[in-house]
Formats: structure tokens, sequence, C-alpha cells
């Protein structure tokens, strides 16, 4: 019971996070928005695997977990260069 | 035992779903970037860790608890870092915090 | 970064469909490798586009794209409903594959046996496309150019500014990279694969590339080993198949690597997934560096 609520609740929130990803006034609000979201994927998928009795989810779990963070870390550096090279580019 | 632990785990899974909804919630209401992040970095890992704990308690021993504990090790590594980066980067790219004070008398 | 969502949710969506190892390949290339890619390109070459001086409608190429895609839309009239049960892909080979093959392939996860032993021609097809796509990205950025002056990334974003993030990228490399190994093997087993593994280890690549810069990167990952090692995964795989041909068999029929069919199967599998591995890993880091090659070069141009 405990495992289906949760997976509805995340599954809200991730429709609410992509609220904030499509409005977020700055790069940063919907970079914050993806990272939200690709945890709650994460936390979805292992529910999930408890839900089917099937916890060879898990692994998928875990490679999203990586994946997920690099992910964010690569957007944010790439975001990072091509701002500075266009600030140079002005100056 | 198994009820007792089984209650445990669904208050965990609860509480953890709590958390995971008022964190969103703050993402959507809060007015600028850096209270979002707080919101969202702050329940984040709480929330994390409580839904896995909460699935690490109904799954026994064997290789799934240890890759549950896998995932919370790299949760707890990653998504403050993350955080981190990001707040890091928006202040580095010169967004400021919104100052409420001044908000709110600039609409009165 | 809405691609990245995108992949995450398509990624949900699979899982539900229980298409484990689809979700796989989505989770590590749809979400993580492939926004990047997107986003070094746009760092290379600029977010807009030029206006044309004088805008001409391309007629003849206007026209084609409509007769193909009306053409298309009248193909799909004849395909059977979206999950009917009688659609000739459920009533053809797919109960073979379902009944039959934990016999003869002996392993558990059924798609690695029909991806690596029923259609492993197919398989063969997919890598020879990766390493394709390699060779072009290679020579469209960086065929003509030898290395001569490249500066660190690190130059134009100061080292120091990171360093909570390179001690975690350090402890974090090497879990990756033997989760990447797990998942290799793992995937008879479970979901996993030559394909995921392949990405994984990419991925390990590219973090440190993200944070130690490009000519710390070269020294670790030697380019042209890399280079050796994408065309050897291709012919890991291909040379399965010419031994069996030697053999007097079909090409990559498995049987004549052992006595016992089963383990032929497996040693089969275990030989084709290790040559995709290695094949989309090294192709992946290929891709990677020249882009990011691309991009210091662009901004070195800037500086001038």
């Amino acid at each position: 019971m405990a495992l289906i609520i949760t997976t509805i609740t995340l599954l809200v929130v991730i429709a609410l996070a992509l609220i904030r990803a499509f409005a977020g006034p700055t790069v940063f609000d919907r970079i914050l928005a993806g990272n939200l979201i690709g945890t709650k994927v994460v936390l979805i998928i292992a529910v999930m695997g408890f839900l089917f009795g099937r916890p060879d989810f898990l692994d998928v779990a875990l490679t999203y977990a990586l994946i997920n963070f690099i992910s964010v870390i690569g957007v944010l550096r790439f975001v990072e260069i091509t701002r500075r090279s266009r600030e140079e580019d002005k100056s | 035992m198994e009820l007792i632990v089984s209650i445990i785990s669904g208050v965990c899974l609860l509480a953890g779903s709590f958390l995971v909804l008022s964190g969103v919630i703050g993402v959507i209401r809060f007015p600028d970037f850096y209270t979002r992040i707080h919101a969202a970095g702050v329940t984040e890992t709480l929330a994390a860790s409580l839904i896995l704990i909460g699935l690490m308690l109904i799954a026994g021993w064997g290789i799934v608890l240890l890759k549950l504990i896998l995932i919370l090790l790299l949760v707890l590594f990653t998504s403050p870092t993350a955080s981190h980066a990001l707040g890091k980067a928006a202040w580095k790219s010169g967004l400021k915090p919104t100052n409420l004070k001044q908000r709110n008398e600039d609409r009165n | 970064m809405l691609f990245s969502i995108y992949g995450l949710i398509s990624a949900s969506f699979f899982m539900s469909m229980d298409a484990v190892d689809v979700a796989f390949t989505e989770a590590a290339v749809g979400a993580g490798v492939s926004p990047l890619l997107m986003l070094a390109t746009l760092a290379s070459v600029g977010r807009y586009q030029k206006k044309p001086t004088d805008p001409e409608i391309p007629k003849v190429a206007l026209l084609l794209v409509i007769i193909t895609g009306i053409l298309l839309i009248i193909g799909t009239l004849d395909m059977p409903a979206f999950g009917a049960a009688d659609a000739p892909a459920h009533q053809h080979v797919a109960p073979r594959y379902i009944k039959e093959s934990p016999e003869e392939i002996g392993i558990p996860n059924m798609v690695t046996s029909v991806l690596a032993s029923y259609r492993a021609y197919d398989t063969l097809g997919e890598v020879v496309v990766i390493f394709t796509a390699g060779i072009g990205v290679l020579s469209l950025l960086n065929f003509r150019r030898r290395r001569r002056n490249i500066h660190l990334i690190d130059d134009i974003i100061a080292i120091d500014e990171h360093k909570i993030l390179r001690i975690v990228s350090k402890i974090l490399i090497p879990p990756i990279l033997i989760f990447g190994l797990y998942v290799q093997f793992h995937g008879d087993f479970g979901p996993g694969g030559g394909f995921q593994a392949g990405v994984i280890f990419a991925a390990a690549i590219i973090l440190y590339v993200l944070f130690f810069g490009v000519k710390y990167a070269h020294q670790v990952v030697n380019q042209t080993f890399v280079r050796v090692f994408s065309a050897i995964g291709v012919l890991l795989y291909g040379s399965v198949g010419v031994v069996s041909l030697l053999n007097g068999k079909n090409f990559l029929d498995y049987h004549v690597l052992a006595e016992n069919p089963t383990t032929a199967q497996h040693i089969g599998i275990l030989v084709i997934e290790l040559g995709v591995g290695i094949t989309v890993a090294c192709v992946m880091i290929l891709i990677f560096f020249s882009f990011i090659e691309n991009i210091e070069k662009v901004i070195q141009e800037l500086r001038k």
C-alpha cells in the first residue's frame, strides 16, 4: 500500500517538476528541475521494482543515478563554457 | 517482528513521499533560484534516503540490499555535489538573489 | 536539458512496459550522453543561425519531402493496430523465441539471446553503424588537423574553481568503471550487455575530461589506442562469424566454438558482447574528444 502511494506521489512530483522545467526563467532553474526529475526517476524505478516484484530493476536505477549526475554536471560545464566564450566575445 | 518491520518501512516510505512533495512545491512556489535550490537540495537527500531505507527494510538480506545501499551511497554523494555545482555556477554567472524586501516595497 | 528529461521519462515508460533492457539503454544514452553531445555541438557552432541573404524556398526538396511523407503515411495504413495480438510480429518468431530460447541458448535473459544469437546479423550491422558514425565524426571534425595546439580546457575555466566536484568525481570514477564491467558481463542474467556497458564506460571517461581537461585525459586515454580498439571491437565480432564459416557452418553460428551447444552459445555471446562493448565505448570516447577539441579550437580562434 505504502509502495503504491509512494509511486503515485513520485509521479505527481515529476509532473510538477516538469512545470518548473518548462517555466524556469533561467537555464539553472531548468537544470535544477532536470536534476530533481532524475533523482525522482531513480526512486520511482526502485519502488516500481518492488511493486512488480522484479528487483533486477535496481541495476537500471543505479545506472540512472550515475548518468543523471554526469549529465547534470556536463550540462552545467557546457553552459559555463559557452557563457565565458560569449563574454569574451563581447569584451 | 515482521509486522513491525513492514510498518516501519511504510512509515519511512510515506515520510519520504511527503518530503518529496514538499520539496517540489517549494521548487514551484519559491520566488528565485537560490530559494528553489534550497528547497530541492534539502528535501532531496533526506527523502531519497528515507524511501531507500523503507525499501531496504522490505528487501531482506541479499544482493538487492547491497544494490540499494549502493544507490543510497551514490545519491548521498552526487545530489549535494550537483546542488553545490548548480549554486556555484549560478552565482558565478552573476545571478543575484531577489531582494524580497525591496520587491515588496516596490509593490507597495 | 529538456531532451535529457525526455530521456528520463521515456525510460520510465519502458520500465512500466517491462522492457528493462530498452530502459537501460535509454537511461545510458538518451538521458546522459546525447544531451551532452547536443550541447557540445551548440557550444562549437554557436546558438543562432545566420539569416540567409536571399530566402529562396527549395521547391524540389519540399515536394520530395511531402511525397515521401504521404507515402509513409499510406504505408502505415497496412500495419496492424498498435498492440494487436494477431500482429505478424507476435505470431511468427516471437513464440518460438519465448518457448525455446531457454533450452537452445541456456541463458536467462531472453533479450540478450535474441540480440546476440538469433539476430546476430542485425547486431553486427548495428555495431558497424556505430563504428561508421565514429569515423564520420572524426573525418568531419579533425581528420586534417594534426594535434598541434591543444591547450587545456582549464585554460578557459580555471582548474581550482571546481575542487569539490573534482574530488567527488575522483571518488566516483573507479566504481563507475567497475559497474560498467558488471553490466558488461551480467548481460546474460539481467538487463545489460555490451551497448550499455560501453556507454557507462565512456561516461566515466567523459566525467574525467570535464574536470581534468583534455590534456590530462589524453595522457590517461591514449588516442591511438582508442582508435585502434574501436576497430578491434568490430573485428572481434566479425571474426567470430569467420571462425564459424571456416569450420563449415553458417556465418555467426556459435556451435563450432565448443562441443556442448549451450556452452558454445555462452562463449559466442560473451565474445560478441565484448566486441560490442569495446566498440561502443571507444567510439563514444572518440566522438566526445573530437567535440571537445573542436570547442577549444573555436574558443582559441575567438581569442585571436
